[in-house]
C-alpha cells in the first residue's frame, strides 16, 4: 500500500510538471500553441519571433524555474532536518539574503567597472555570503535552545542583509540598477541557455550529493545521540549538510535573486502526499515537488498581471505562507514545537 | 569468557570538570549491570562515555580487550547500542520503521534491508512483544509501549552491550516487569551484557548480577546486590532524612510521624503493616509491639513507628520485653489489636493475650480495642 503512494505520488509530480512546464512555454504575452512548439522542437520552419520566444526566453526560463525550484526545495529540507526545525528554509534562516547581499556587493563592484562577472564568480560569491549567513546561525543555535528563538534570529540576520542590499542599490549606478532591481526581488526572468548549463551542472552535482547522504539523513533524524550510536560521524555529516544546503541556496541566489517560501512550504506538502518522511523518498519528491511548485507559481507571476510580470517572491510568499502557518498550527496542537 | 568489558580508572565530567572520579568495573559477558545513585550524581554521563557520546576525562573503557577510541564507528554501533532518555524524534514512522532503524551499521549505502536484516527486526520487536505495533505510526503509541519499541531498536542492531539510561521510568509495574524479564531472557540466552541505570532500588536488586553505586564523585560500592545493600545503605546513599527504604524488599516508607507514641499497635504477622501506614497518614505517632524481627510487620514498623518493641528472630519473649510494652500501653490513650486468634480459639503466644488483656484493664472505658 505505501509502495503504491510512493508511485502515485512520483507519478502525479512528474505529469504536474510536464504540464506545467508546457503551460510556462505555451503561456504568456505572446502566446504560443502546444503544437507549433512541438514543431519548432522538432526543427520545422516556423515564424523566427515564435522560435527565438519559445527557444531563446521561455525555454531556459522554465528549465531554470524547475532546476531552481528543486534546489531551494531540497535546500529547505535539509536545513530543516539539520536544525531539527519545521520552518527552516533558505530564507527564514536569512541564508538566502546573506547570499543575496553577497552577489550584489560583487554585482556592484563589477558593473563599477563595467565588467560583466561570469557565472562562477557569482555562485562563489553567493556561496561566500550563504556561509557567513549560515556560520552565524549556527553560532546562534548554540546559545537558542528554542526552535522559534533560531527562526527569529535567523529572520533579524535576513533583515539586516536585506537593508544593506537595498542600500547598494539604491547607490548603484542608474544604469545598473534595472538589472539589480530585477535580479533583488527575485525573478527567472533574463536567464539564458548558457546560465542553465551552469546551475544544471552544480544543481545536480549537489542533488547526487545528498541522494547519496540518504541513510545518514534517516539516521540523523531520529536525533544526535542515536545517530552517532548507530555509528554515524555526526560532526563530519554536519558540514555537509551545511556546505551542501547552502550551495543549493547560494546557487538559486546567484541566478534568480531571493525567493522566498519554497524551501519551508514544499518539503512539508511533499510530506503529506507521500505520507512518509523517508529521506530515499523524500529527496527526490522535493527536488521534482520544488520544481512544480516554482514552475507553477513562475507562470502565474507572468500570466496573472501580464504584460506587466510580477516578482517571484510575490507568488510564492502568498501560496506559502499559508502552508507555513498550517504547518505551525498542526505541530502546535502536536506540542511539537516549543 | 573474558571480560567483556572493563572499565578501568574511568573519570568522566563536561567541559573538564570531572563529576565522577576514577571508576573501576568489570563486568564478563552476559552480566547485567545497574548503576544507581541520587539524581545528578552523574549515572547518565558515565553511560554517555561508555558509548563514546562523550570524551572520558581520563583512564579506558575497553571492550573485549579493545580500547573504545580504537574502534571505528561502524565497529563501535555493531557492538554497543543504547536506549537513552532523550525521545526518539520520527516523522511518519511505523514503529517497524523505528525498529528497523537499529540495521543502519549493517545496511549498504542506501540503507536497503536485506532479507536477514528484516529478520532481526521482527525477532527483536516479537522478543519485546510490540509486534502487534509494528504498522502503527510510532508518535501514537503509549509512553510504555514506546520504550518497549526503542528496546526493540537496540536489539536489531544486535550488539553485544546494551546500554540503557533509565528504561523503565515510563512503564507501569506489568512492563516494568516485562521489559526487565526481557533484558535477563537477553543476558541468559544471548550473552548480552547489560549496563543500565535505573531508579527503582527494588527492581535494580532483583535483576543485577552487581550493582554500582555512584555517591559524591566517585564509585561508592560495586558488587552484587547482596553485598551493597546492606542495612541503612540507601539511606546514605541517597541521602534520605525523611522516610527510609528497606534494603531487603526496596520497600519504600514516608518519614514517621514525630512525637511521643499515642497510640499502641499489637500486631504481626503482616497485620499490622496497613495500621501502621494509615497512622502514618493521618499523622500520629505509634508504638509496636511485640513484634518478632522476623516478622514481616518488623521492617515496616521500624520505618514508621516511635518505638518497636522487639524480640530476636525465633525467640522467646523476655521479661524486659514485656514490661516495656506495658509501660507503653500504659502511656498510650489507644491500643489497636490486628491480631486474631488462631482457629482453635487460642492466641499464638501466651504473651501476646497477656498484652491485651493487659490493654483491657488499662483502657477499659475507651473503645477502639
Amino acid at each position: 500500500m505505501k509502495r503504491s503512494r510512493c508511485v502515485c505520488g512520483f507519478m502525479i509530480l512528474v505529469l504536474l510538471l510536464f504540464a506545467f512546464f508546457a503551460a510556462n512555454i505555451c503561456a504568456g504575452s505572446v502566446r504560443v500553441p502546444l503544437r507549433d512548439v512541438l514543431e519548432i522542437l522538432l526543427g520545422k520552419e516556423r515564424e523566427a519571433v515564435f522560435r527565438d520566444i519559445v527557444t531563446e526566453i521561455r525555454f531556459p526560463r522554465a528549465l531554470s524555474a524547475g532546476i531552481l525550484g528543486g534546489a531551494l526545495a531540497l535546500s529547505g529540507y535539509l536545513l530543516q532536518i539539520l536544525f531539527d526545525n519545521p520552518i527552516a528554509g533558505p530564507f527564514t534562516l536569512g541564508i538566502s539574503s546573506g547570499a543575496r547581499l553577497s552577489v550584489a556587493l560583487v554585482m556592484v563592484v563589477f558593473l563599477g567597472n563595467s565588467a560583466e562577472p561570469g557565472f562562477g564568480v557569482m555562485i562563489m560569491a553567493a556561496f561566500a555570503g550563504a556561509m557567513i549567513s549560515m556560520g552565524f546561525v549556527i553560532l546562534m543555535s548554540r546559545f537558542m535552545d528554542s526552535a522559534s528563538m533560531l527562526i527569529v534570529s535567523g529572520v533579524m540576520i535576513g533583515y539586516i542583509c536585506s537593508a544593506i542590499t537595498d542600500l547598494v542599490v539604491a547607490f548603484a549606478d542608474d544604469a545598473d540598477i534595472v538589472n539589480l532591481h530585477n535580479w533583488s526581488k527575485g525573478s527567472f526572468s533574463g536567464i539564458g541557455w548558457s546560465h542553465v548549463a551552469v546551475m544544471f551542472l552544480t544543481v545536480s552535482a549537489a542533488v547526487l550529493a545528498v541522494f547519496f547522504l540518504s541513510k545518514p539523513i534517516g539516521a540523523y533524524g531520529l536525533g544526535e545521540a542515536y545517530a552517532q550510536n548507530l555509528g554515524l560521524d555526526v560532526k563530519k555529516f554536519r558540514i555537509l549538510l551545511v556546505l551542501l544546503s547552502s550551495a543549493l541556496s547560494a546557487c538559486v541566489t546567484a541566478f534568480a535573486g531571493p525567493v522566498s517560501f519554497v524551501g519551508i512550504a514544499v518539503p512539508h506538502m511533499v510530506k503529506y502526499l507521500f505520507r512518509t518522511a523517508r529521506p530515499a523518498v523524500m529527496i527526490p519528491a522535493c527536488f521534482l515537488g520544488g520544481g512544480v511548485f516554482c514552475l507553477g507559481c513562475d507562470l502565474l507571476a507572468r500570466i496573472l498581471f501580464a504584460p506587466r510580470e510580477l516578482s517571484i517572491s510575490t507568488v510564492t510568499a502568498v501560496l506559502g505562507a499559508p502552508v507555513v502557518i498550517l504547518i505551525m498550527a498542526g505541530k502546535k496542537q502536536k506540542g511539537d514545537i516549543r | 569468557m573474558g571480560c567483556s568489558i572493563s572499565i578501568e580508572a574511568l573519570t568522566v565530567g563536561y567541559g573538564g570538570i570531572p563529576l565522577v572520579r576514577e571508576i573501576d568495573i568489570r563486568l564478563k559477558q552476559g552480566e547485567i549491570l545497574t548503576l544507581i545513585g541520587p539524581n545528578g550524581a552523574g549515572k547518565t554521563t558515565v553511560l554517555k562515555s561508555i558509548i563514546r557520546q562523550l570524551t572520558p576525562l581520563g583512564g579506558a573503557v575497553c571492550l573485549r580487550g579493545t580500547r573504545l577510541e580504537q574502534f571505528s564507528d561502524g565497529d563501535l554501533a555493531r557492538t554497543v547500542s543504547a536506549v537513552l532518555t532523550q525521545r526518539l524524534k520520527t516523522e511518519m514512522m511505523t514503529c517497524r520503521e523505528v525498529a528497523a532503524t537499529g540495521r543502519y551499521p549493517y545496511t549498504g549505502r542506501f540503507g536497503r534491508l536485506s532479507a536477514r536484516d528484516k529478520r532481526a527486526v521482527e525477532e527483536a520487536m516479537e522478543l519485546v512483544g510490540v509486534s502487534e505495533l509494528a504498522d502503527v505510526d510510532f508518535t501514537k503509541i503509549s509512553d510504555g509501549q514506546r520504550q518497549r519499541v526503542m528496546l526493540a531498536r537496540a536489539i536489531s542492531q544486535e550488539p553485544e552491550i546494551l546500554v540503557l539510561d533509565e528504561p523503565t521510568s515510563f512503564l507501569d509495574i506489568r512492563y516494568k516487569l516485562e521489559f526487565l524479564s526481557a533484558l535477563q531472557q537477553l543476558s541468559r540466552e544471548k550473552g548480552l551484557t547489560v549496563i543500565m541505570s535505573l531508579h527503582e532500588i527494588d527492581l535494580a536488586q532483583r535483576i543485577s548480577h552487581k550493582i554500582a553505586c555512584i555517591r559524591g564523585d566517585k564509585l561508592d560500592r560495586l558488587g552484587s546486590p547482596e553485598e551493597v545493600f546492606t542495612q541503612g545503605y540507601i539511606r546514605e546513599l541517597f541521602h534520605v532524612t525523611d522516610g527510609g527504604c528497606e534494603e531487603r524488599t526496596g520497600a519504600l516508607e514516608l518519614p514517621a510521624p514525630k512525637g511521643s507514641p499515642r497510640v499502641f499497635v499489637l500486631g504481626g504477622n503482616g497485620t499490622g503493616i496497613p495500621v501502621y501506614r494509615r497512622l502514618q497518614r493521618e499523622g500520629i505517632p505509634f508504638a509496636a509491639g511485640i513484634l518478632w524481627e522476623n516478622d514481616l510487620d518488623y521492617p515496616v514498623a521500624c520505618l514508621l513507628a516511635a518505638e518497636v518493641v522487639h524480640v530476636r528472630a525465633f525467640a522467646g519473649v523476655g521479661e524486659q520485653e514485656m514490661r516495656r510494652a506495658r509501660e507503653l500501653i500504659e502511656r498510650c490513650s489507644r491500643v489497636i489489636c490486628t491480631l486474631k486468634k488462631e482457629e482453635t480459639g487460642d492466641w499464638y503466644r501466651a504473651e501476646l493475650s497477656e498484652l491485651l488483656a493487659y490493654s483491657g484493664e488499662v483502657h477499659r472505658d475507651e473503645k477502639g480495642l
